[in-house]
């Protein structure tokens, strides 16, 4: 059975590769967005040495980071998700002898697999060729930010499936998709670190699973949280991932029931 | 005369067909709306917060900056609800639909205009309009007679260029079936002409200005209205670079058009 759940993997990053040259432009695209913020960001800081902590420098590579990270965790599985809802081929998939949720996982993780290779790590290059960032140096540091994108990996993914799965009970679910796109980019710290955010917004936040997703990897890389307090970072990951399968499977009993397929 | 009546009349026709497949789908127009000004208050969300720690942007204060991305909203608003055409090559091309619009008397670029009309952005515009005033009033910018007309001009400039720029990379479909991934750059380039362009470097700053000139879809039309430009004239080369802008953008597609054979099967 794990062999079935592998070749998901594996077919989703052939089909990845098949169609690789859309991310070449998806790596400039990702260049103009930093250099949109890099430029923000240094117009923002003017004068002053440090804003809330963050050097210019850091600023930077934490813009660049977070940007790059968001290139290897991102994915379509909620709009795929409720696009198979809506055109009923999820009918098909629930009857066959595996778990649809779980294989998912497994095509978003295919799709990671790729995204990590040909987008993060090739744009990560170009991004500190073009800009003025500071790679950590400390071996380590590495280390726990690739473990920690990868349960940025797997938070977002969850939340994606969640949304997904919300077309079961909405006819229309993009205004929901919408809404959690723009609540991950803005809560999650890709345009804007959590430290810039007023004190009650960052106490709210810190209730969040978003921050999970970029913010902590982010401060890890750039040296903002150190020592024990990476272990810590790592941890509200580690229960964000396990809390969040409540939910979906709480949601995903209560869809089954209910699944009306429209159209046929 | 008659030509423009005849425009008139099968634009009425085709936002009454619009109303009409909508009012099926009432709340699809309301979430289209929604996440329309969830995207923009995104990115007020960023201005707002981010002049808590600092007071200025360049030397551009937190109102002059809200007030430019009002404006932007207008304009970007305004031209989304005539020209929304964003899956051009897969719809008209590949899937050959081309040929139908072909084959009708009114002109093919207003008919894939007109198809693809997306009247819940104007919402935004709305919106970016009354962001503007406030931002006018807590300016405390005096008000001539002739401010809304100097406003009319710019917008409609700024969505010339807009529609030039949009109808010239649709129609790169005509010369290539290939999917080249430029449609999305271009769009994210664009965010660039949201801020004031002093704050980046000369090289973005001349891309902006002359190459793409999204600059001239926020500061500098803005800036007239500000009372803060260096040179006066570049707020009033905003409908000059519009023509020109629209008018290489439908040459380019007229040229296209000629040379379009049709996708087969």
């Amino acid at each position: 059975m794990t062999s079935a759940y592998l070749d998901f993997v594996r077919i989703r990053f052939l089909m990845m590769l098949a169609y690789r040259v859309n991310y070449y432009s998806g790596i400039i695209i990702y260049a103009i967005n930093i250099g949109a913020y890099y430029f923000l960001w240094k117009a923002i800081f003017g004068e002053a040495e440090t804003l809330q902590g963050f050097t210019v420098i850091q600023m930077s590579t934490y813009v660049a980071v977070s940007w790059m990270a968001r290139a290897f965790y991102f994915n379509n599985l909620d709009r795929e998700i409720s696009g198979e809802i809506v055109d009923g081929s999820v009918a098909i998939q629930i009857i066959r002898p595996y778990s649809y949720l779980f294989v998912k996982m497994m095509q978003g993780f295919g799709e990671g697999l790729f995204r990590l290779g040909l987008f993060m790590v090739p744009g990560m290059i170009i991004v500190s060729f073009i800009f003025p960032i500071e790679l950590p140096t400390d071996p380590m540091q590495w280390i726990v930010f690739f473990i920690m994108i990868w349960f940025s990996f797997l938070i977002n993914s969850q939340l994606n499936i969640l949304t997904g799965l919300s077309a079961f009970f909405f006819e229309n679910n993009q205004g929901v998709m919408m809404m959690k796109r723009i609540m991950v980019d803005l809560l999650s710290g890709v345009i804007l670190p959590i430290a810039f955010f007023p004190g009650w917004a960052i106490s709210v936040m810190n209730w969040l699973p978003f921050q999970a997703i970029t913010y902590l990897p982010g401060s890890v890389f750039t040296g903002r949280i150190q020592g024990g307090d990476v272990w810590n970072a790592l941890l509200t990951q580690v229960i964000w991932t396990a809390v969040l399968i409540v939910p979906i499977m709480l949601v995903w009993r209560a869809a089954r029931r209910r699944l009306f397929v429209q159209g046929g | 005369m008659s030509r423009f009546a005849f425009m008139l009349g099968l634009y009425r026709d085709y936002f009454a067909n619009y109303l009409k497949t909508k009012l099926s789908y009432r709340a699809d127009f309301w979430i289209e709306v929604l996440s329309d000004l969830m995207f923009n208050g995104l990115n007020l969300v960023f201005i707002f917060v981010v002049f808590l720690h600092t007071p200025t942007l360049g030397d551009w204060s937190e109102a002059e900056v809200v007030f430019v991305y009002g404006y932007f909203m207008i304009a970007s608003g305004l031209f989304s609800t005539f020209f929304s055409a964003w899956n051009f090559s897969e719809r008209y091309i590949v899937k050959g639909e081309m040929d139908r619009v072909l084959t009708r008397p009114a002109h093919s670029l207003s008919q894939v205009m007109l198809e693809n009309m997306d009247p819940p952005a104007f919402v935004g515009s709305i919106v970016g309009f009354v962001i503007m005033i406030t931002a006018w009033t807590t300016l405390g910018l005096p008000f001539h007679w002739y401010d809304p007309l100097v406003l009319i001009i710019m917008v409609l400039g700024s969505c010339f260029i807009y529609m030039g720029i949009y109808t010239a990379l649709s129609a790169i479909s005509f010369y290539s079936d290939a999917p080249t991934g430029i449609g999305p750059l271009i769009y994210n380039i664009q965010n660039y002409g949201r801020y004031p362009v002093e704050i980046y470097n000369k090289t973005i700053k001349f891309l902006l200005t002359w190459l793409l000139p999204f600059a001239f879809v926020g500061v500098y039309p803005a800036s007239f209205f500000l009372g803060r430009l260096d040179d006066w004239w570049m707020a009033w080369l905003t409908p000059v670079v519009g023509i020109v802008v629209l008018s290489l953008g439908l040459w380019f597609w007229n040229y296209g058009v000629r040379r379009y054979r049709g996708a087969g099967s």
